[in-house]
């Protein structure tokens, strides 16, 4: 060795500094290029940020701990596929501040479960999903039924999440509380919330708009952003 | 070690020591409680009671911070504070009051981080569910942690530094490094506790198993390392085998845990490359982690007789032989195709908790042993034979947790991957649901034992304190430095 390792053994500064050099080095070389290199991310058409009430149902998922037990991310495995859906790409995450994917799957994969159920299946299983599916170890979230979804700050949300990079626009953050009623009403009128936000499913019944609506909005637009089929994502078709 | 008698004996800060002793006891109760719980209702889902705050969602992480964070990190404040005062010759750095603020700043912080949880709030990362706020007082208090360490080397008697805390300096310096690169986030407003981490995606994902993996690397092993290159031999009475596998196994160790991130991200979104380079550097980790095996073990040389008198080192030794086992089947996990059949089962959770138990909780019984009758200046244990039982129990439990996670483990990976005659898939994923519950039963009984154990130990260990004080010890020449053995 170059140096005599007493002499680093002696110096806390040293030890300090050399230690900080070596644990800087494969954190700098994993970490930065997928920043920099442009094909981290796929381009593809489709993604968009989520409505205002998906957005809530979002939080409410992760205050919940549901990555506890559910996985966001279909591994590029012929089985995987087989069960869940195409295997999940970079940008269909890339405005979910934080990720999602987890590490468990106590229950199923969650990543395509959008357009899966409906409404109701999912209303019914979130209260008892032992009334749905008998051998299911999930809770019971009845009590999301029960309150109110929190709206007074919610272009707050949105402009924070619009600060870390979420590509919201004036227009969709000053219509931030129309579109949420609009999408929790099903005989509202949806255009306005379509053309901001293709896709979006509508949900609850008009009354007044809890926790689990807009969780369910959530659950239903998981996976559904990219259409595979369009020749535009040519090259991600399997 | 040179027995050298120091002429002045020093006064050392022992007494926020055995605060983070009292702590390390009484949260170890607590995380493997609700471990217990948890477990339960995996096995009995009724058990959540449909409540917000006692379901497995907002549990679950009470319980992870509650092992890691609360028992482990305890344990680790008291013990590196012990240890660098002796090794050095120095009291601890900044005084009495800096010292109580560490520690009634770190307790308000897992107090406030328990709370916040089953309250929900929750930043949604795994091992990295604080909010913002509690985020920002944790990094003051670990600040303050890193002086007093750094502090009290700067001003040892000793010219070298001791290799345990080489292990504890590398361990405060990388969680601090750690813990600000991946809370990175945007809060709401000021007077709300959520916030938006500042990467999304497979960025976040990155930085997310960068924080993560070395969490297990920097907290739960580096930090543990230091504790073992400093009871191992002070219990045995015996040097360090190998100064040179210090220095070797040190620096690779350091330099390689960075890099393993990536498999936990193994088939994911994440690019090739990457996952391909986070494969080989945990394989390539197999080496100096058992380069920190051999040296730990290899003390005892000369002195294996003392296993059988002394349950405090039997405790620290075992631990050391479930860190190698944990340090080999995690490169074999990081392999991508063994991965692919491990990632998202129970398998993971074995491999946890064979590191979580078997090493982490373990090398922390064998310096409490140690430690107790020492800091309250006790001739001996209340009872050694308590002791023992505690080891039995307490491996037995851990033989029920990983054995029947390993069993559940590969059943969930053959189940959802296993085809019919006619090319379908054959189960259903509830059926591997159903599948695992006995074994879920097995692990909380596992877990019971675990936890009899420890509470045998808080008794023991209670009437060990209360036992009529004894000179003995405290005439003992002071205790001296291992500096450059
Ligand atoms: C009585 C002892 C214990 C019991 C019964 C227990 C039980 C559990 C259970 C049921 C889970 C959730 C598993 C799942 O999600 O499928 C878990 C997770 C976990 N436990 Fe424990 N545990 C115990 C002790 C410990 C200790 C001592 C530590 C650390 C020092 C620890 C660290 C963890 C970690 C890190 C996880 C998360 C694993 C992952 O995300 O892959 N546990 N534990
Ligand atoms: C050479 C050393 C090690 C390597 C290469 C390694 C590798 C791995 C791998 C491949 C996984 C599975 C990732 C996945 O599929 O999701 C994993 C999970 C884990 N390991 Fe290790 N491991 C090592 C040592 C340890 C030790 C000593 C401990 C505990 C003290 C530990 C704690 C954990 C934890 C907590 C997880 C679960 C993370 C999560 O998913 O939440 N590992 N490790």
């Amino acid at each position: 060795m170059f140096i005599r390792h007493e002499t680093i053994e002696k110096n806390a500064f040293l030890l300090l500094v050399l230690t900080l050099l070596v644990i800087s080095i494969g954190g700098i070389v994993e970490v930065i290029p997928l920043f920099t290199i442009e094909t981290t991310v796929e381009h593809v058409t489709g993604v968009r940020p989520y409505t205002p009430l998906e957005s809530r149902g979002r939080d409410i998922y992760v205050r919940e701990g549901c990555y506890t037990c559910h996985s966001q991310m279909i591994r590029a495995l012929r089985d995987e596929v087989e069960r869940y859906g195409h295997y999940s790409i970079a940008a269909e995450s890339m405005y979910d501040h934080p990720f999602q994917w987890g590490s468990k799957r106590i229950g199923p994969d969650l990543a395509r479960v959008g357009g899966k159920y409906s409404n109701d299946w999912h209303y019914a299983h979130l209260i008892n999903a032992q009334s749905v599916v008998p051998e299911s170890l999930m809770p019971h979230y009845a009590f999301l039924a029960q309150n109110r979804l929190e709206l007074d700050d919610l272009t707050k949300r949105l402009k924070a999440q619009r600060m870390v990079g979420v590509p919201y626009t004036d227009d969709q953050i000053a219509n931030a509380q129309a579109d949420l009623r609009a999408q929790a009403d099903p005989n509202a009128d949806q255009v306005g919330l379509l053309k901001r936000y293709p896709k979006a499913v509508p949900v609850g019944n008009g009354g007044v708009v809890t926790e689990i609506d807009a969780l369910i909005a959530y659950l239903q637009v998981l996976g559904t952003m990219v259409n595979f089929a369009d020749p535009a994502n040519e090259d991600l078709r399997q | 070690m040179s027995d050298a008698v120091h002429p002045m004996p020093i006064h050392y800060n022992d007494a926020v020591v055995k605060k983070f002793v009292i702590a390390t006891m009484f949260w170890g109760v607590v995380a493997f409680l609700v471990g217990v719980v948890i477990a339960s209702q995996l096995a009995w889902p009724q058990l959540n009671l449909g409540l917000s705050f006692t379901n497995f969602g907002r549990l679950r992480p009470v319980h992870t911070s509650g092992a890691i964070f609360a028992f482990g990190g305890s344990a680790l404040f008291g013990t590196s504070f012990y240890i660098v005062q002796r090794t050095c010759r120095a009291r601890l750095f900044g005084g009495e009051a800096m010292a109580n603020f560490i520690f009634w700043g770190y307790q308000f912080f897992i107090v406030m981080a328990a709370l916040s949880y089953v309250m929900g709030y929750s930043q949604g990362q795994e091992y990295a569910e604080p909010e913002w706020h509690l985020d920002l007082w944790l990094t003051v208090v670990w600040v303050c942690y890193g002086i007093v360490f750094i502090g009290t080397v700067m001003m040892r008697e000793e010219p070298h530094i001791y290799v345990a805390n080489w292990f504890f300096m590398a361990f405060i310096l990388t969680i601090a490094v750690l813990h600000l690169g991946n809370n990175l986030a945007m809060p709401v407003s000021l007077f709300t506790a959520k916030s938006y981490n500042v990467a999304s995606g497979v960025q976040n994902a990155m930085i997310q198993w960068w924080y993560g993996h070395n969490a297990v690397g920097f907290f739960l092993t580096a930090g543990f390392l230091g504790m073992m290159y400093y009871f191992i031999p002070k219990a045995s009475g015996r040097p360090v085998y190998s100064y040179r596998i210090s220095i070797v196994h040190f620096w690779s160790l350091v330099f390689m845990y960075i890099w393993a991130g990536p498999h936990h991200l193994h088939w994911t979104a994440l690019p090739d490359w990457t996952q391909t380079l986070g494969m080989a550097f945990s394989i390539m980790l197999w080496m100096p982690s058992w380069g920190g095996m051999i040296n730990g073990i290899m003390t005892l040389s000369g002195a294996w007789d003392k296993l059988r008198t002394d349950p405090g080192l039997r405790f620290s030794v075992t631990a050391v032989g479930f860190y190698g086992m944990s340090t080999f089947e995690g490169p074999v996990m990081s392999i991508r195709d063994v991965n692919a059949l491990s990632h998202y089962t129970d398998w993971g959770i074995g491999h946890v908790h064979s590191g979580a138990l078997g090493w982490v909780a373990f090398i922390t019984f064998g310096a409490l042993y140690y430690l107790i009758p020492v800091l309250w200046k006790r001739e001996d244990l209340y009872s050694r034979k308590l002791a023992s039982w505690h080891f039995w129990i307490a491996t037995l439990g851990i033989v029920f947790y990983i054995t029947s996670m390993w069993v559940a483990g590969i059943m969930q990976g053959l189940m959802w991957r296993a085809y019919d005659t006619f090319g379908f898939l054959q189960y259903s994923f509830s059926e591997s649901v159903s599948a695992v519950h006995p074994y879920y039963v097995i692990r909380m009984l596992g877990g019971v034992l675990f936890l009899s154990g420890m509470l045998i130990m808080v008794y023991n260990m209670i009437m060990t304190v209360r036992s009529p004080s004894t000179a003995r010890r405290a005439a003992l020449p002071a205790d001296v430095a291992m500096a450059g053995v």
